[in-house]
């Protein structure tokens, strides 16, 4: 039975909100019996999109990264509900009746991602559900991949171990996976929000002149122990990623010589100017 | 008789027959013809042939011959002329002609005329289908916004949900572009900006006018209180009131003091559609009214405009050169684009939702080799979606880099001599300039490096690299002009020195040339549609590009304005005010109209003492802006109307607001980013041309109308409205626009309206416009597709060379040379700018620079406010106490330098004013810069309007609104000097040169529509 996933790739988000845009355009105001009532015009955020940034200087990045009701498989909010308010659907859709969980607001407390959100008006927990009315209605995808410019949003539906192959293949990560609640959203390219880096740029007098150092042999150490070298760029940059965040001290030694003490804690770290 | 006469007494009957029967099909036309009792006629002046129409009571009833006592009467000069004219389909020309040359002529009253001939029009639409019906019962329309296409579904007269649109299989294919292997092709869709996105929340906005209001202190024939505009609140009246207030008032003031007594002042933007565009159904309106029109700057290319032009001509777009091929040749040959000032996944070209986006995203892919650099104070959206090394200049110090840049290609011989030396002209004197020979100071790195911030070593191995690749440059939002920092102190210098640079590497050779895959796509340019600066149906030959080609295709009445007189956008406080301004031209016809001055008052003209204006935008995006509350405020404006659909910005310090709909609540046409005119086939920009069908999808909320329904209506009072309309509803220009373009060839209007959009079918590959700039580089004769320079502005042979006197790139600039302008010298000199790190005391009391560039989500005030779905966008506006603040974003540590925290509530100041922001520490600055975005809809005083802090966020109160020189109409106030402080809780702005003049602050926060009709 094929099932819907929801596949993100955070390198391809630029935080245009379309997505999270639609989604208001879809809820608010309208309601769709059986699978949703109106969503608040403010307040809400069923699809909710983190930003973390990293660096300083002018090295820095910026990950965004959507994140929604994960549809677990394993979901919290099933077992957290009375009166078989909440279902899961052969297709993999979580669906809250938003008739059957009027004034359920231990459902809001129970999902571990924060993405069950309380409608005071109406007394009701909501959430995205997968846009499963306008599914159900011969649409390919819900409102946010619609209209995602870039494909950083794109549901897929594919039978479950199809789905595992395509995660092990294309490095396909999920929220939270220790807790054990198989969510069905999926991430691509999530490494610059979880991790952090270490970079800087060389430079050296050359003729009364600095000049940036191309090719220079940067060795990443820890412990004393060579982690992870790299060769300058032609800015004479550098930028060891995918760091353990708040790992400590770091040892970053440029061949011919200098060397520099680097900490991870509380964000990356971007050593400006090293001068050979 | 003759068989003309017969043929005229046959469709003269036929009219009762078809009147009676759309009476009985249509309620809506039977409740219509209810409206008035009126006879008209129609007779043939030689035969007095006629027949004669009586509505009396909803009934019509008619004879044959001529009427003792009609009350209207559209007479023709024969029968044969009346058969010719009243037989469907209509030859527009032939209509036109006839009113030209008195063939057909009418009397009687000009309402219940129009009243008529609009009932007559009506019969042949009112049955028309637009519309998809949906499974679900909804319809489904289509729209346009200025965020992109949008299917618009509808159910139970309510818009429930807006779409991009997905191509169906009987839509063309799109282009593809073979590049290094890689086959490169669009998806088959529309893509969205998030405004458009936005548009239900727009349309539904409870900050909506809904119903004419008027001030509740101003009393037209007593106490006017101008002083209380801004601060008063409004009392419901009726359409009928506000219609006879404005035109009793156009009538007055133009009797009490002379023509050109009303400023008409309008956005840079309306919402979206030919017809009801402020370039068409506006312009008609004040031409027949007759204004003094407030000339805006080039906004947005102002160093395009009064620098760019210079070197290399391109009066066209506004110093923006052409673009054609662009896409194809820089994915096929060039490896690397710098992106300087340019953020094109933040500015969306404007009008080109996400496709640039689309195209870039392609970049990523290593196989095609292309890297890209960074260049602007802002570590931008750009710079975030595609990683490339990011060097951040302090802003307006771009043109020493610059400088530097092309410093180190003259030392180190890395520029292409051959190109200079045959295609270039005045070289030897901008290098003398360079390397200091001129004034000693050689521009080096490290010269660079004391006033960017950006390391020497950096600049140098750009420059190494840029010389060593085959690169594209791409400065401003759409890759060759647009945004940025052409809008700040320095933009002239800084457009001026981008296209040195490319000159320097031979701009035109494959690879080399300005782009950043925004403009430039292979569509089919042949297919004609007009774009909006076109004039619709404005009539205006003189102040659209409607002449060139649409007057022609879609013929009608010419309109001209009677008043020569012109105020300068930028100094429009001071004409009020002091009497008295001065500015210089934006015409695009050759670069040399720039050098024109328009001076207020014109000579014999009257003064100013009237404004229509049109929406309520300018105080958030004009300049130090509290001038305008002054102006608002002064006596010198004896009326002041508002027609717009939010109340929003100034709309409050209007005497008489006219509540006007959306583009979902009226009928339109258009097509997805053609602009026409001054963005001459700017449907370069997506990847599928779409033209739309805007049929109306829902009804005017409360009593709102569409701005034509309105200007019709005011007309009806002068006697203007079978000039305005020529007696046609709206949805008949729209059929005549339709008709007039290349749409008819390929599908039919009943179809068209049905589906509600065409794309327009993907040209062959060996028919797609050639490269810009490969003609000239190969020293060939022009052969891409626009229509400037004009032919008499070339200097040899025509099509031979670009618009220069030299017909060459010129370092050295004739046109400068000429104008002998000392802030403008023949070759680009960089002079720091004056508002900035070298201003002294200023800089010592404002420290930090903030940049204010165009915005992300909302389109300068579209979208924004209105409790609308941007809102919930916290990079947008974030709620503190239970209010949303505008984002101000500054370096961290000059956040804790201030005690400053995420969110925090801060002032943002100057002497000019100050605006509460919530502030967000970020390390996309460089310490000393600070970033908002302009434009934001919500002008909300806390105290005293114009002596208080803002907390809506018009940043633009703080900005100067000197121009980048005494000799241009440029705005300059992208860059402006400020200081951020936690806010301290006091509402009145204390800078000492406010503080003299400030008045008690008497406390009034934000109110909505609502509560200011309960006020009263």
């Amino acid at each position: 039975m094929s099932k819907w996933n929801m596949i993100i790739d955070v390198a391809e988000c630029t935080n245009c909100h379309l997505c999270t845009l639609a989604t208001s355009d879809e809820y608010v105001d309208n309601q769709f019996k059986g699978y949703a009532a109106p969503m608040p015009k403010h307040g809400h955020r069923w699809i909710d999109i983190l930003q973390k940034e990293r660096g300083q200087g002018t090295m820095i990045d910026i990950a965004y990264v959507p994140t929604m009701c994960n549809h677990c498989d394993d979901a919290p909010c099933i077992k957290a509900a009375s009166n078989g308010a909440i279902t899961k659907r052969p297709d993999g859709v979580v669906i809250i009746d938003p008739v059957k969980s009027k004034g359920q607001r231990q459902i809001v407390e129970s999902c571990p991602y924060g993405h069950v959100w309380w409608n005071e008006d109406l007394q009701i927990p909501q959430h995205w559900n997968f846009d499963a009315h306008l599914l159900d209605n011969g649409w390919k995808q819900p409102r946010g991949g619609q209209v995602c410019p870039t494909g950083a949003m794109k549901a897929v539906k594919l039978d479950d171990s199809a789905m595992a192959a395509k995660a092990k293949a294309e490095g396909l990560e999920r929220m939270k996976e220790e807790l054990g609640t198989k969510p069905r959203v999926w991430y691509r390219n999530l490494a610059p929000f979880k991790t952090a880096f270490i970079g800087g740029s060389v430079s050296k007098s050359v003729a009364g002149l600095v000049e940036c150092v191309e090719g220079a042999v940067v060795v990443l150490s820890k412990d004393g122990r060579e982690i992870a070298r790299q060769t300058t760029d032609n800015y004479g940059d550098f930028k060891f990623d995918g760091l353990s965040e708040n790992s400590g001290a770091y040892g970053v030694e440029i061949a011919g010589g200098k060397r520099v003490d680097a900490e991870l804690k509380d964000g990356s770290v971007s050593l400006g100017e090293i001068r050979i | 008789m003759s068989i003309a006469s017969g043929q005229l007494r046959v469709i003269l009957f036929g009219l009762v027959h078809v009147l009676k029967y759309t009476a009985r099909k249509y309620p809506e036309f039977a409740a219509r013809i209810k409206e008035h009792d009126v006879i008209a006629q129609m007779v043939a002046k030689d035969e007095e042939l006629g027949r004669w129409y009586q509505f009396r009571g909803g009934k019509i009833t008619s004879g044959f011959g001529i009427h003792p006592k009609p009350d209207v009467t559209i007479a023709f000069k024969n029968a044969k002329i009346a058969a010719s004219l009243l037989t469907p389909p209509f030859n527009w020309l032939d209509q036109i002609n006839a009113q030209k040359d008195f063939t057909m002529t009418v009397q009687g009253d000009d309402g219940l005329l129009n009243w008529f001939a609009q009932t007559i029009m009506l019969t042949q639409s009112i049955g028309w289908d637009m519309g998809i019906p949906q499974a679900d019962g909804s319809m489904r329309y289509c729209n346009m916004a200025n965020g992109g296409p949008l299917f618009v579904y509808v159910k139970d007269g309510k818009i429930i949900r807006t779409t991009s649109i997905d191509f169906d299989d009987s839509d063309p294919q799109p282009w593809t572009i073979e590049a290094k292997g890689v086959k490169l092709t669009p998806p088959r869709r529309t893509t969205l900006a998030p405004h458009g996105q936005n548009s239900k929340a727009m349309v539904y906005s409870p900050d909506r006018c809904l119903y004419p209001m008027k001030r509740v202190d101003f009393d037209p024939s007593g106490e006017r209180n101008p002083q209380n505009r801004g601060k008063s609140g409004y009392v419901r009246i009726s359409w009928e009131e506000a219609l006879e207030l404005v035109s009793s008032e156009i009538k007055r003031t133009k009797r009490t003091y002379g023509p050109g007594v009303m400023a008409v002042s309008h956005g840079s933007h309306h919402t979206w559609g030919n017809i009801g565009y402020y370039l068409s159904a506006l312009y008609r309106f004040r031409n027949a009214v007759g204004h003094t029109a407030v000339h805006h700057n080039p906004d947005s290319w102002e160093g395009w405009y009064w620098g760019a032009a210079h070197h290399w001509g391109y009066s066209l777009r506004v110093g923006q050169s052409e673009t054609y091929g662009t896409v194809e040749d820089c994915l096929q040959n060039s490896e690397m684009i710098v992106f300087w000032s340019a953020d094109p996944e933040t500015t969306s070209g404007s009008y080109g939702a996400q496709e640039g986006t689309v195209r870039r995203q392609w970049l990523k892919d290593p196989k095609l080799g292309i890297k890209v650099v960074h260049i602007d104070p802002f570590y931008n959206s750009s710079a975030q979606f595609l990683p490339g090394k990011w060097m951040a200049p302090r802003p307006t110090t771009s043109p020493a880099m610059a400088m530097a840049i092309a410093y180190v290609w003259i030392k180190e011989d890395l520029y292409d001599k051959d190109y200079v030396s045959t295609h270039t002209v005045g070289f030897d004197k901008w290098k003398a300039y360079l390397l200091g020979d001129e004034d000693g100071v050689p521009k080096t790195p490290e010269w660079q490096e004391a006033e960017t911030g950006v390391p020497a070593k950096d600049v140098r191995a750009l420059a190494r690299e840029w010389a060593s690749k085959r690169t594209y440059l791409a400065p401003g939002g759409w890759g060759n002009g647009h945004g940025g920092a052409c809008r700040n102190q320095t933009g002239i210098q800084w457009a001026r020195v981008m296209v040195c640079l490319i000159a320097m590497q031979g701009l035109g050779k494959p690879g080399v040339n300005m782009g950043n895959l925004q403009w430039g796509c292979p569509v089919d340019l042949n297919f004609y549609f007009p774009g909006y600066a076109e004039g619709g149906m404005s009539g205006d030959i003189e102040g659209t590009s409607l002449p060139v080609e649409l007057y022609q295709r879609m013929p009608q009445l010419p309109t001209m304005n009677t008043s020569n007189q012109k105020i300068p956008r930028i100094f429009m406080p001071e004409a009020i005010l002091e009497g008295k301004a001065e500015g210089y031209l934006w015409n695009g016809k050759s670069i040399e109209h720039q050098f024109a001055k328009v001076n207020y008052p014109a000579a014999g003209h009257a003064p100013v003492r009237m404004l229509y204006k049109y929406g309520g935008s300018m105080i958030a995006t004009m300049n130090n802006t509290n001038r305008h509350v002054k102006m608002y405020q002064s006596e010198n404006l004896e009326f002041v109307v508002n027609q717009s659909i939010w109340m929003e910005g100034e709309a409050k310090f209007a005497d008489l607001i006219l509540p006007a709909c959306t583009n979902f609540e009226r009928v339109d046409i258009s097509e997805w980013a053609a602009l026409g005119g001054y963005g001459h086939h700017g449907q370069q920009q997506v990847n599928n041309r779409v033209v739309i069908f805007q049929a109306p999808a829902i009804k005017p909320l409360g009593e709102s109308k569409s701005d034509y329904w309105i200007f019709t209506e005011i007309c009806k009072k002068l006697g203007l409205a079978n000039y305005f309309n020529e007696g046609m509803n709206e949805i008949d220009w729209v059929k005549r626009q339709f008709e007039a373009s290349d749409l008819p060839k390929h599908i039919s209007w009943k179809k068209f309206i049905k589906k509600g959009y065409f794309v327009v079918p993907t040209e062959k590959e060996k028919l797609r416009a050639p490269v810009s700039f490969r003609w000239f580089w190969e020293n060939r004769a022009k052969d891409v597709p626009e229509p400037l320079p004009l032919p008499s502005d070339y200097s040899g042979e025509y099509l031979k060379g670009l618009q220069t006197q030299s017909g060459k790139l010129e370092f050295e600039c004739n046109s400068l040379i000429r104008a002998g302008d000392p802030e403008r010298p023949p070759i680009v000199k960089y002079e720091p700018s004056w508002e900035g790190m070298h201003s002294g005391a200023m800089f010592e009391k404002f420290p930090l620079q903030l940049v204010t560039p165009h915005s992300k989500y909302s389109f300068h005030t579209q979208g924004d406010g209105k409790d609308s779905f941007l809102l919930n966008i916290d990079d947008h506006r974030v709620k503190v106490d239970n209010w949303y603040y505008w984002i101000i974003r500054l370096n961290p540590e000059d956040a804790a330098a201030r005690g400053i925290r995420k969110h925090d509530l801060v002032k943002v100041y100057n002497d000019r004013g100050a605006v509460l922001c919530a502030a967000l520490p970020t390390a996309r600055l460089a310490r000393g810069t600070v970033h908002g975005y302009e434009s934001c809809a919500i002008y909300a005083p806390m105290g005293e309007p114009g002596k208080s802090i803002d907390r809506g966020g018009c940043l633009n109160l703080l900005t100067p609104h000197r121009t980048q020189t005494k000799s241009t109409h440029s705005l300059a106030g992208a860059n402006s000097l400020v200081e951020v402080e936690v806010w301290d809780g006091r509402i009145e702005h204390m800078s000492e040169a406010f503080a003299k003049d400030s008045p008690p602050a008497t406390p009034m926060v934000h109110a909505r529509v609502a509560e200011f009709v309960a006020a009263k």
